[in-house]
Parts: structure tokens; sequence; C-alpha cells
């Protein structure tokens, strides 16, 4: 019985390592991508910039992240692992800076440079930082909400959380604009959804239960927006302005039939796509910008198709 | 009281020694081949490094096996280990940055907030007679709320409460030797392992939990009052997560009060891989502890192998069934 066991798992190392070998045989450049996550649609569009550049500048790179952004020591786990693979630069967006410390000194001491994308990281380790203004983008979100609900009323937000720094900032950056701009409208409430679909439905129809005069919401994340549009829709909610972030198949859907007003849209694939490009370069010794900022759109039904929008989509 | 521990096991190999032998002996060979395929497969897996990252790796989740193993061993399962494990985070955070206690009040506040949560959890499954899996699931949630709000929904950093990091950070074997820095929270890891060894071994408690697992009904009849011993066990692994979770606030040098859904049930899977039955009554910490590394060395390993991330969750799954189903034919064998 020993011998069945063994033979089991020594197939199964056996089956594992057919793709590795030939993923780990060539002598090109390898770069791993670290990130906050992986399943959600915007990580994708990520990864898919990212791999546009790898196929552009002929280095391999792998993509990672925690099935949720709640795991900070597993995405240190997944930090290690890539060091271990003797990269010559890694990608990382921390889902706590302070945490990946220790880790990102080894990268520094190495000589790894590591360039920080998205929500960044909160050290000077990193050569660069690709991201999006978050608080500047959602400022925007608050501009067009204003201006849709005529300048008076009372909106809510629906956060996707409260840690994170694109929550805070995302959150603080509409909530900062309004209170700054617009001293007739009232934001009665936060709350958040973790940017669950589910349960952002469910804090949708809380809010809108509790505020039947309300005027419009603003979803913070792709989640966080698709359950607001589907809060509203649950509970029949008419002539409410819905302004969500970021992209997907359900909310391009919910903005071309009217539910929803606009979005924020970020450009994910611009950001994956600098990131490995920034850290091609730093891998080659050339100096790279300490900041680059991948962008922001607001989006409407009117602009949904324009080339330059429709670009930076994701479904 | 063998005899009630091994009612399963009639091979008289079993009924000689331990009767996790064989799982062990298994279990560990399982570790031993994907660490040696791993090791042809990718020359930068065998590399200290890359070793003590995976031990690191297995830390927090062997605490909160081992902790998971006590309470399944009678029958029981704990759900709430991984939020346990957080709300214990968050207390150290609060008593040690909130507060500004000393180091070792923190710590113990963390522990006795781990016991206390256990404590509870074993009052609602032994007093109130509500079903282990949901009165755990209930603390789960409750724990998982409370480290949200005691903590104000931020994380808690622990920079003005030096060498608190290296509780799990830092290295004494390093310091002895220093090309084997193997981390404080491996040694903790180990620690804990074989204190709750010696127990399950060693110890009244011990025997009483293998027994509320085979035949609870039985130890009742003999006049035992099973409800004080369950509550016991419960609380002993609750401080346990208490450890766990001054480990993980360490690693992290704060406390994520967001952080711990979705730890119980890797816990969990450690401890089925280690042949701890999930009816109770059989099972060893030896086996857990391997159990725990076969799924950071897979993780790991996987990783290196820079495997596609969606499949790496594929292949851990079938790992668990696989793990599983050899146990099953082997006890069908030698029962």
């Amino acid at each position: 019985m020993l011998t069945r066991r063994f033979i089991l798992g020594a197939l199964s190392a056996a089956a594992l390592s057919g793709p590795a070998s030939m993923a780990a045989a060539a002598d090109e450049l390898y770069i791993p991508l670290v990130s906050k996550g992986f399943q959600h649609q915007f990580w994708q569009a990520v990864k898919s910039g990212a791999e546009q550049a790898a196929d552009e500048f002929g280095v391999r790179i792998t993509f990672e992240g925690p099935d949720n952004e709640t795991m900070v020591d597993r995405q240190i786990d997944m930090l290690a692992a890539a060091l271990a693979n003797k990269p010559v630069a890694i990608g990382f967006a921390a889902l706590d800076s302070q945490a990946a410390i220790p880790l990102l000194r080894q990268a520094n001491e190495a000589g790894i440079p590591v360039i920080a994308f998205d929500s960044g990281v909160d050290s000077d380790i990193p050569m660069s930082t690709a991201t999006t203004d978050n608080a500047a983008a959602a400022g925007m979100a608050a501009d067009k909400m204003a201006e849709l609900i005529g300048g008076k009323g009372k909106v809510a937000v629906v956060a996707h959380d409260q840690t994170s720094r694109t929550g805070i900032d995302r959150r603080d950056g509409f909530v900062n604009r309004i209170e700054a701009n617009y001293p007739d409208i009232e934001v009665v409430t936060v709350q958040y959804g973790q940017g669950d679909h589910l349960k952002s439905i469910e804090v949708t129809k809380a809010i809108l239960t509790a505020n039947p005069d309300l005027n419009g919401i603003f979803g913070t994340n792709e989640g966080s927006a698709i359950g607001v549009v589907n809060g509203v829709q649950e509970l029949g909610t008419k002539d409410l302005v819905i302004i969500g972030y970021d992209s997907g198949k359900a909310q391009t859907d919910a903005i071309r039939n009217g539910l929803m007003a606009g979005a924020i849209t970020q450009n994910p694939v611009g950001i994956g796509y600098e990131t490995v490009k920034a850290a091609v370069m730093a891998s080659k010794g050339e100096a790279v910008p300490a900041l680059i900022d991948t962008g922001f759109y607001y989006y409407d039904a009117s602009n949904i198709d324009d080339p330059k929008v429709a670009a930076v989509l994701y479904d | 009281m063998s005899s009630v521990t091994d009612v399963k096991d009639k091979s008289p190999l079993a009924n000689l020694g331990d009767s996790g032998a064989y799982q062990k002996l298994l279990a560990f060979a399982s570790l031993i081949a994907l660490l040696i395929g791993f090791s042809i497969a990718s020359p930068n897996f065998m590399q200290t490094s890359n070793m003590i990252a995976i031990l690191q790796a297995t830390s927090v989740n062997g605490v909160l096996a081992v902790a998971a193993t006590l309470v399944i061993i009678t029958g029981g399962i704990d759900l709430s280990v991984g939020t346990l494990m957080t709300f214990c985070a968050v207390i150290a955070g609060v008593a040690l940055t909130y507060l500004g206690l000393p180091l070792l009040f923190g710590v113990i506040a963390a522990i006795a907030a781990g016991a206390f949560c256990g404590l509870c959890s074993g009052t609602f499954v032994a007093k109130m007679k509500i079903p282990p899996f949901i009165a755990t699931l209930g603390m789960m949630l409750i724990l998982k709320g409370l480290s949200l709000v005691i903590s104000g929904t931020r994380p808690i950093y622990f920079n003005d409460t030096p060498g608190f990091d290296q509780i799990s950070r830092g290295s004494l074997i390093g310091e002895v030797i220093p090309a084997l820095p193997i981390p404080n929270g491996v040694l903790i890891l180990f620690l804990v392992a074989i204190s709750a060894s010696y127990i399950l071994s060693r110890t009244v408690l011990g025997r009483y939990t293998f027994a509320l697992g085979s035949n609870e009904e039985a130890v009742r009849l003999s006049g035992v009052n099973t409800d004080a011993w369950k509550m016991r066990i419960y609380a002993l692994a609750g401080g346990i997560c208490g450890i766990g979770g001054i480990l993980i606030a360490s690693r992290l040098n704060s406390a994520q009060p967001a952080l711990g859904l979705g730890y119980e049930l890797e816990a969990i899977a450690a401890v089925v891989i280690g042949g701890t039955s999930l009816s109770g009554g059989r099972g060893t910490i030896l086996g857990t502890l391997i159990g725990a590394l076969i799924m950071a060395v897979l993780t790991n390993g996987l990783r290196v192998l820079s495997v596609a991330q969606e499949w790496q969750t594929v292949v851990t799954g079938a790992i668990i069934i696989l793990a599983v189903y050899a146990d099953m034919v082997r006890r069908k064998k030698s029962g």
C-alpha cells in the first residue's frame, strides 16, 4: 500500500512537471506580476495588457493574485515563490505594503527592480508605480453625478471596501468633491458590499428602502456598480442616476440600455502594459519615471463606442 | 481506552501501535514524492530560501489545522478557526498599539481571547446542544464582525511595539546557524504541534478527546462529565487559534481585520489529508502537520513551476480528493 500511494504521488508530480518544464525551458527574461486579484475581469484585463507587453519585448511573465483582497498573507507567499524563480524584475500591487516590506527588501538586496502597479506599494523600494489617480477619477464621477441630478438632492455610495487604498481613495474622492463643490447635495450614506455582486445588491436595496427620495448612487468598482444596477432593478426604482466604475459586460450593457448613466473607466490594459514595460526597462538598467499615470475616462452611452474608450473597456 | 479509539482498525499491526501510523507514513511518502517531483521539474524549487518560504507559508495554516484537529477528533468541526485567528490578532493590536501594553500582555491577551471564544463555542455545542457546524459557523461570523468593529475596520499596525514582528519573522535558529534562517513562526508551529500531540497521547484530556469522537454516549454512560471535557477541548483549540493570531499579526506586522474567511477550509483540508477522520475518534497531529506541509508544498511548487493560477486550484482540489480516497482504500483493506 505504501507503493500504491507513492506511485499516485509520483504520478501526480510527474503530470505537473510536463507543462512546467516547457515554461521554464528558455533562458528568456522572467518577470512575475503579483497582483491584488486574479479572477475579476479587471485583473484579467491587466493581465492581457501585461501579456501584450511581454510579447512585444520578448519576456516571459506570470500573473498571480489571491482569491480576494483580504488575503494579505497569501499574497506574501506568492511574492516569496516569485522571488525563488530568480526574476529580472517584479511587478507588485500590494494589498498591504507594510506586510510585504521584508520580501521587498530581499528583492532590493538581490538587485531585482520592483515596479508597483494599481494601488502601488507604500515604500521607497519600487522604482516606479503604474496607477490610476483614483481620487481624481472618483471626483470626476462626483461632478457628473451633480450635473445629472441638477446640482441638488441626495446621493449614496456603495463602496467595495473600507481598508484598501482604492476603496478609500474612490470613496473620499467622491464624497470630498461633493462636499467641497456642491452644497445642495447630501451624501446620505456610504455602505460597503466587498465588491461582491450579491452583497452589493442587498446593500443597495437597504439604502433605497431607507431613502426613498434618493437621487443617485455611485458604485466604486465593477462588482459594486453591477450590484447597484441589479438592486435598483429588483426594487423597480425609477429616475435614479447610477454612476459606476470600471467596465465588464454587465456594466456596459447597463449603460447602453440606459439603466446606468455612465461610469469611470481606468485603463487596466494600460496598467499591465506599462508595468511590464517599466520592468523590462528597469531590468536593463534604464531610467524609469517614478510615477506612470495610466489615465481614466468617464464614459456613457454617447461615447462608449468611441475607439479611444472602447480600447480600454473589457467584457 | 485503546479499544474505544481503535474500533475501526482491527489489523494486528494497528493494534500494536498508533492507529495512524500507516496513514502518517503514506502521507509522508506523498510529501517526499511531491518534493522530489518539483525538484526535478524546476531547478529553482529546492533552494534553502524557497524551503523556508514553504515552511513559513505552513506556519499559520499549520497552527489552525492543529486546533481544527482537536475539535474534529471529538467528532465536531470548527469553522471559526480563521476568523478567530483574526479576532485574536485584532485583540493583540488593541492591547499593544491602542493601549500601549508591553509585548507579553498582548500575546497573553490574544491567547486568552482565543481560549474564551473557544469556550463559548464549546458551551454552545456541549451545553446548548447546537450542532458544532452551526455553532462554529455562528462564531465565525460573530468574530469576523467583531474584528471589524473593534479595529474600526482599519488594519492595526505594530510599529510602536518593537520586537513584535520578530515573533514570526525573526529567526533564533538563524542566529546560531546563519545558513539556516528558519523563522521563529515555524518553531512556534512545531512547539504547538508537539504540545498538542503530547496532550492527545499522554493526558486524560487527550484520551477523552478520542473517546468523545468514538462513542460519546458510552463515555457519558460510564459516568464522565462529557460536556465539561468537550468545552475544555474547544477552549484549548481556541487558545491555539490565538497563537495563530499572534503568528499572522507578527508576520504581517499588522492585524488585518478583514482577513480570515476561507482559512478554516484550508485548515480542514490539511487535517483530512493528514488522515484524521471527519467522523471523529481517529487522527494525529503529526498527520495534520504533514497535511499542512503537503498543501504548502503543492501551492508553492505549482507557483514556482509557473502553472497558471486557475489550474493550481484545480490540482489542489484533486489532491485533497486523492489523498482522502487513498486513505479510505487503505482502511477498507486493513479493516
